[in-house]
């Protein structure tokens, strides 16, 4: 009798037990949560701890609250220009209204697969509205010019849009398109941009052009500053050299004239100067003049020999 | 029968011990459950039936077994992503994997092509929000810093990237990351983004390098031409000089020629006006006395007589 008591006890206890936890539920701090009653949504519950419902009858199901993230798959799309590129996005989204989510999307793979269709499409709609480059470049700032480097740092042509401007198109068209979901977009953003691989082919090409364009350049600049430097040097060397030649000229010219100014001072100062220099000179000439091979016939009526034929020449 | 009674008893007995053994292993295991420690590095973010009460700092803590969860977060660790390659292993030489062109491969604000890799250093400033406003923080935190390197390098020229714009870049994507981990509240502070490898991709490699070399070329042509000037000028000006030097030695032999030939002159004229006669005579002799010893042949002939040709005829046979 004893025995058989403290058994039912213990059957009593642990069905109470399946009960009283059947009828609590733990919510964790990111989680919100909807309760049904045989299928039929009741309640929704959104704030964590430990909370109740009807043992049995009520199911819980849990979502969750934090912002969650959302990758496009990589999508070949056509700019208005006609480029084709790949693009990757990613955008963030969160449950806003669980119960309304769980009616209309049931889980989360059901969300991630109509906010696929939802992006997906609003991505490729807009990117064939604007030119490839609204789409990688945000701003319109002008390119960093380096004054040290005599390189040519590129242009950045003006756009009109920008990638910010052209992602947030797409945030409202695809946000709008949510509303009814139980869901909210925060935010969208092209992450990659990459051209498919025929136009990378293209446009590796075209770059490699280019840097042939400025190698070419850099070997012309290198030769025609040669060649500047060189025509330089000939125009100096002919300078340097005529202009010595010149002063050289100068220089003697002068110290002649100076030196016939001293010879005419003196020599031509009267009659008697004019003819002693006329005497000397031509002594000194016959000093000079005369040598070993000349031969010399003279008159007796010279003045050196006239003492030959009379000691008193008349 | 004793034997049996004996036999139950201690049956009766082993049972009571073992479920003594199990009480007493399970209120050890309630103890021992009940205390948790938080690493020098983390903290602990506790939950009490799921809802955050508090968080404790490194050390020996106690908590409610199975009602209180703890969640340790490394926020004293500077944590870092990679970006268009890995490290495999680190150390002295550490070894990487680049295979992640996806990663690095983005378009410049010119619409050429570049490859860039990079790391963000980053720390979890706030746990709470780190678990528990975003999930995958991390994950996201990559598809940010892909998002933010992309549009930052799409507002630049590809020269721009790959020379000048360097600490331009990282400081715009660092404070732009930053901006975006507060609109998105992760808990995350960006410590440092820093640009690895910046390089125009394989296939173009070749003609960037041609690039360099014509700019060497150029370079050495230039500093050629310079140093055949260098070698030309100033020995063209020193030998212009000595032109001119030469031409300033010939004037002062000249004047100073004029004035001794002069000086010499006019000494000689004073005395020549006191005596001209006797000094005519005595120079024309003097001269005579030294010109007429140096000629082999001299005649003398009267003034009467009528020719020189016999005399000359004589000689020449």
């Amino acid at each position: 009798m004893k025995r058989s008591t403290s058994i039912i006890l213990a059957v009593v206890v642990f069905l109470l037990l399946i009960v009283v936890g059947s009828g609590l539920f733990v919510m964790n701090e990111p989680e919100q949560a909807i309760v049904t009653r045989f299928g039929k949504p009741v309640r929704t519950i959104t704030n964590p701890g430990l909370h109740l419902k009807l043992p049995f009858f009520e199911t819980v199901h849990t979502f969750d609250k934090r912002f969650l993230e959302w990758r496009g798959d990589s999508n070949q799309v056509t700019t208005k220009d006609k480029r084709y590129i790949w693009v990757d996005t990613y955008a963030r989204w969160r449950i806003t209204d669980p119960l309304l989510f769980y009616k209309r999307l049931r889980d989360e793979r059901g969300a991630m697969s109509r906010i696929d269709d939802i992006v997906d499409g609003e991505t490729r709609t807009t990117f064939a509205k604007h030119d490839l480059i609204e789409v990688v470049r945000t701003s319109n700032r002008k390119p960093l010019a380096d004054p040290t480097m005599d390189m040519d740092i590129g242009i950045l042509v003006d756009i009109k849009n920008g990638r910010e401007k052209i992602a947030d198109e797409i945030l409202h068209a695809s946000a709008g398109r949510v509303g009814d979901l139980g869901i909210e977009i925060l935010d969208f953003k092209i992450k990659r941009i990459n051209y498919v691989k025929e136009v990378q082919k293209t446009v590796f090409e075209r770059m490699i052009t280019e840097r042939k364009r400025i190698a070419d350049k850099y070997r012309s600049e290198g030769q025609g500053e040669a060649s500047r430097i060189s025509g330089e040097k000939q125009r100096e060397l002919k300078r340097i050299q005529s202009e010595a030649k010149r002063t050289a000229q100068e220089i003697m010219g002068k110290a002649d004239a100076t030196a016939a100014k001293i010879y005419n001072d003196a020599y031509n100062r009267n009659a008697a100067s004019r003819e002693f220099y006329a005497f000397m000179k031509t002594m000194e000439t016959y000093e000079k003049a005369l040598d070993s091979s000349t031969s010399l016939i003279l008159s007796t009526d010279s003045d050196f020999y006239k003492y030959l034929k009379e000691v008193t020449p008349n | 029968m004793a034997n049996a009674d004996d036999v139950r008893r201690s049956v009766t007995l082993n049972a009571k011990r073992i479920v003594n053994i199990v009480i007493v292993l399970i209120v050890l295991i309630g103890i021992l459950s009940g205390f948790y420690v938080v690493q020098a590095e983390n903290v602990g973010v506790i939950l009490r039936f799921g809802k955050y009460t508090k968080t404790t700092e490194p050390g020996l803590h106690l908590k409610i077994p199975v009602i209180d969860k703890v969640y340790q977060v490394a926020v004293e660790r500077q944590l870092k992503e990679e970006f268009g390659f890995r490290t495999l292993k680190a150390g002295v030489t550490s070894q990487y994997s680049r295979n992640y062109n996806s990663e690095s491969v983005m378009l410049t604000g010119d619409l050429n092509v570049v490859v860039v890799e990079w790391i963000i250093q980053f720390r979890i400033e706030d746990p709470y929000k780190f678990l528990f406003k975003v999930r995958n923080s991390t994950a996201t935190l990559r598809d940010m810093s892909e998002a933010t390197m992309r549009k930052v390098v799409g507002d630049r020229t590809l020269n721009e990237v790959l020379t000048v714009g360097r600490q331009e870049i990282t400081q715009e994507v660092e404070a732009g990351l930053q901006e975006l981990c507060e609109q998105y509240e992760n808990g995350i502070r960006i410590k440092q983004v820093v640009l690895q490898n910046v390089n125009p991709p394989d296939a173009v490699k070749a003609s960037f390098n041609e690039v360099n070399q014509a700019q060497q070329d150029k370079e050495k042509l230039i500093n050629q031409a310079r140093s055949e000037y260098n070698k030309v000028i100033p020995k063209a000006k020193g030998q212009a000089q000595q032109t001119i030097q030469n031409a300033e030695g010939y004037a002062s032999e000249r004047v100073n020629g004029a004035k001794g030939d002069v000086a010499r002159f006019v000494a000689v004229l004073k005395e020549y006006e006191k005596a001209p006669e006797i000094t005519r005579q005595r120079i024309y002799l003097e001269t005579m006395s030294k010109v007429l010893p140096k000629m082999e042949k001299k005649f003398v002939i009267d003034e009467q007589s009528s020719g020189v040709l016999p005399l000359l005829n004589l000689d020449n046979k």
